[in-house]
């Protein structure tokens, strides 16, 4: 018996984006996309009970069975990005209606729709070339967000972000090839079972599949040296945009961390040494080049694309460890990261709407607008009492190395000066007085940071939760065992 | 026939490499067909190379596999979106911006500032 809620992640969105494009602009277009993200975010829920009390369910697309039809696969980690990413779109959605974004182009509903369609179906897909599919859907839309209400600089940015993220699917469809060449299958489960009986001759191949694949997810995830184009292009989208763009960084974090785990799982023969050790110096990279730029930024929106790259950093460098603590704190961070980079994206883009542009600008902001900040900064930077400390606190546990240890505290002290320097010069103005933040306008950005409060407090539950998700990741079999292979595999 | 088809695929994917790091961005956009060209010829050889054999079971004696056909089909599909989506952006961009060039410092006057 098939649990056909798996799919509806998918084609909810498909079939609402679809009648949203008949709606364009008006009213109807706000409906059918409060409709959707609404009821993803019930289906979430209903979709993470369901996998938390049990083992994980395959959905077979066709009723075609494993290996050769596609397969949607819903464990508690893909329950889990779900469930992330319509409780972000469902606030970053409220705050593009009350800000009046989504009227500054057309067809915003559409493509929003579509880039959630895209997102559920990278983290629920089975299958390696369905991940690629759905990589395309959602960038495909994430381009047309991206360059929304746009002018040319802003499709300039587009523009080159189209371009590497091309470049990216090119040696995606490489790396997709070689792995189908050599071992005849690339149902990820099926890899998995594969993989430890290659021959010898074929580990060469592999090698260079496996690398190709994580330069792919490198690229998504914004990973030194591939991460040139998300400062440019996050910092130029709008706002509310950009604040749903937190959590497709993940996307390439989430297919970094599935493939780790349970294709290229540590101990394999064919990849021994190869992912953990690469992860690892480029995760510290990308967190110092991020902390870096965070001091170094000329507005709000610069800051909140370099915190982003710095989170990125962090989530790769506490995942390199592969094993279930790195793994539990890594997850930690992702759903803290996500939540504390929209608001800051939130508010920048508040802040850029009243005429501070840059840091240096003089124009009058509402305290209320100073109060977010100030609380989206320290989550960010990672102080207590908001949920970045016990993150950050969990992935140094995890990693007891010097070099770990001195990165991530040295980064995060040059977070907290830039952010602090950032409010310092944005907020402390001796003349003028802003008109008061309509409320209506501060409820997303507070909901987020609400959110933020939420985790810090629930933290026992919830790493709990999470230290078991991790457990399940690390002992891929009942995901293996779901897909009833033929020849009783395993 | 190996040997030459993959000195076409290498070539291939050597022309668009080049023209993908030229600075105008009618090349890039070129240099990127030319890879995707590359790589869904390099899709089709996952299913090794092989003459007069359909991918359905029965018509021949040794069918060929039709898995990588429709990879390639779809890869197909998804290149040629992209390359429309990529072009209609680069027109946006050069009647905006006056000018087809992708590096920063012909930009706008606030990549200058």
């Amino acid at each position: 018996m098939l649990n056909h809620w798996i799919i509806a992640p998918v084609l909810l969105p498909a079939v609402l984006a679809a009648l949203s494009l008949f709606a364009g602009r008006n009213a109807a277009g706000r409906v059918l996309s409060l409709l959707g993200t609404f009821g993803l975010l019930a289906i979430a829920i209903h979709l993470l009970c369901t996998a938390s009390g049990a083992e994980p369910q395959v959905y077979r697309l066709g009723d075609w069975p494993a290996p050769f039809g596609i397969t949607l696969v819903l464990d508690r980690l893909s329950a889990l990005m779900l469930l992330l990413t319509a409780s972000l779109a469902s606030l970053v959605l409220i705050q593009a209606i009350a800000t009046g974004w989504d009227q500054r182009g057309q067809r915003f509903h559409a493509l929003w729709l579509f880039q959630l369609m895209g997102l559920n179906g990278a983290f629920l897909t089975g299958d390696a070339f369905n991940l690629f599919v759905f990589f395309e859907v959602l960038l495909i839309a994430s381009y047309g967000l991206m360059t929304h209400g746009g002018t040319g600089p802003r499709i300039r940015a587009g523009l080159q972000y189209i371009a590497i993220n091309l470049v990216g699917s090119t040696l995606f469809l490489f790396a997709l090839a070689t792995i189908y060449a050599v071992t005849g299958t690339l149902n990820m489960a099926d890899l998995a079972v594969k993989l430890p009986q290659l021959p010898q001759g074929d580990h060469a191949l592999m090698r260079v599949a496996a690398i190709l694949l994580m330069l792919v997810f490198a690229i998504k995830g914004a990973l030194v040296p591939l991460h040139f184009w998300l400062p440019g292009t996050y910092a130029a989208a709008a706002g509310v945009v950009a604040a749903l763009f937190a959590v497709m960084t993940k996307v390439g974090a989430y297919a970094a961390l599935r493939f780790g785990t349970m294709v290229f799982p540590e101990g394999l023969s064919v990849t021994e040494g190869l992912i953990g050790p690469l992860l690892l110096p480029a995760g510290l990279i990308t967190l110092g080049i991020g902390a870096i730029g965070i001091l170094g930024a000329r507005g709000l929106p610069q800051i909140a694309a370099s915190a982003t790259l710095m989170s990125m950093g962090t989530v790769f460098t506490a995942m390199s460890g592969f094993t279930p603590a790195t793994t539990a704190a890594t997850l930690y961070y992702v759903i803290h990261s996500t939540f504390a980079g929209a608001a800051l994206f939130l508010i920048a883009d508040l802040a850029r709407a009243r005429g501070a542009e840059v840091l240096a600008s003089k124009a009058p902001l509402p305290g209320r607008l100073a109060a977010l900040f100030m609380a989206a900064a320290i989550a960010s930077a990672g102080l207590p009492p908001l949920s970045g400390f016990p993150a950050k606190l969990m992935v140094l546990q995890s990693q007891p190395s010097t070099l770990v240890w001195a990165v991530i505290l040295l980064g995060t002290f040059l977070a907290i000066l830039g952010l602090s320097r950032a409010g310092t010069a944005l907020f402390w103005k001796p003349e003028g007085k802003a008109a008061k933040l309509p409320l209506r306008e501060a409820f997303a950005p507070a909901a987020l940071i609400a959110a933020l409060i939420g985790l810090t407090i629930l933290a026992g539950p919830i790493t709990a939760w999470l230290a078991e998700t991790a457990q399940s990741l690390h002992n891929p079999t009942p995901y293996i065992e779901a897909h009833d292979l033929p020849g009783g595999a395993q | 026939m190996e040997l030459f088809f993959a000195l076409t695929i290498g070539l291939l994917t050597a022309v668009g490499t080049y023209l993908m790091l030229r600075l105008r961005s009618f090349p890039v956009i070129l240099g990127l067909t030319f890879l995707s060209y590359a790589v869904n010829l390099f899709l089709f050889t996952a299913g090794r190379l092989k003459t007069a054999a359909a991918p359905i079971v029965g018509t021949t004696e040794a069918p060929s596999d039709p898995l990588p056909q429709a990879l390639v089909l779809t890869a197909i599909v998804i290149s040629f979106g992209m390359t429309a989506v990529m072009v209609m952006m680069a027109l946006g961009s050069y009647l905006e911006l006056g000018h087809d060039r992708t590096d920063a410092k012909t930009g706008t006057p606030e990549d200058q500032a």
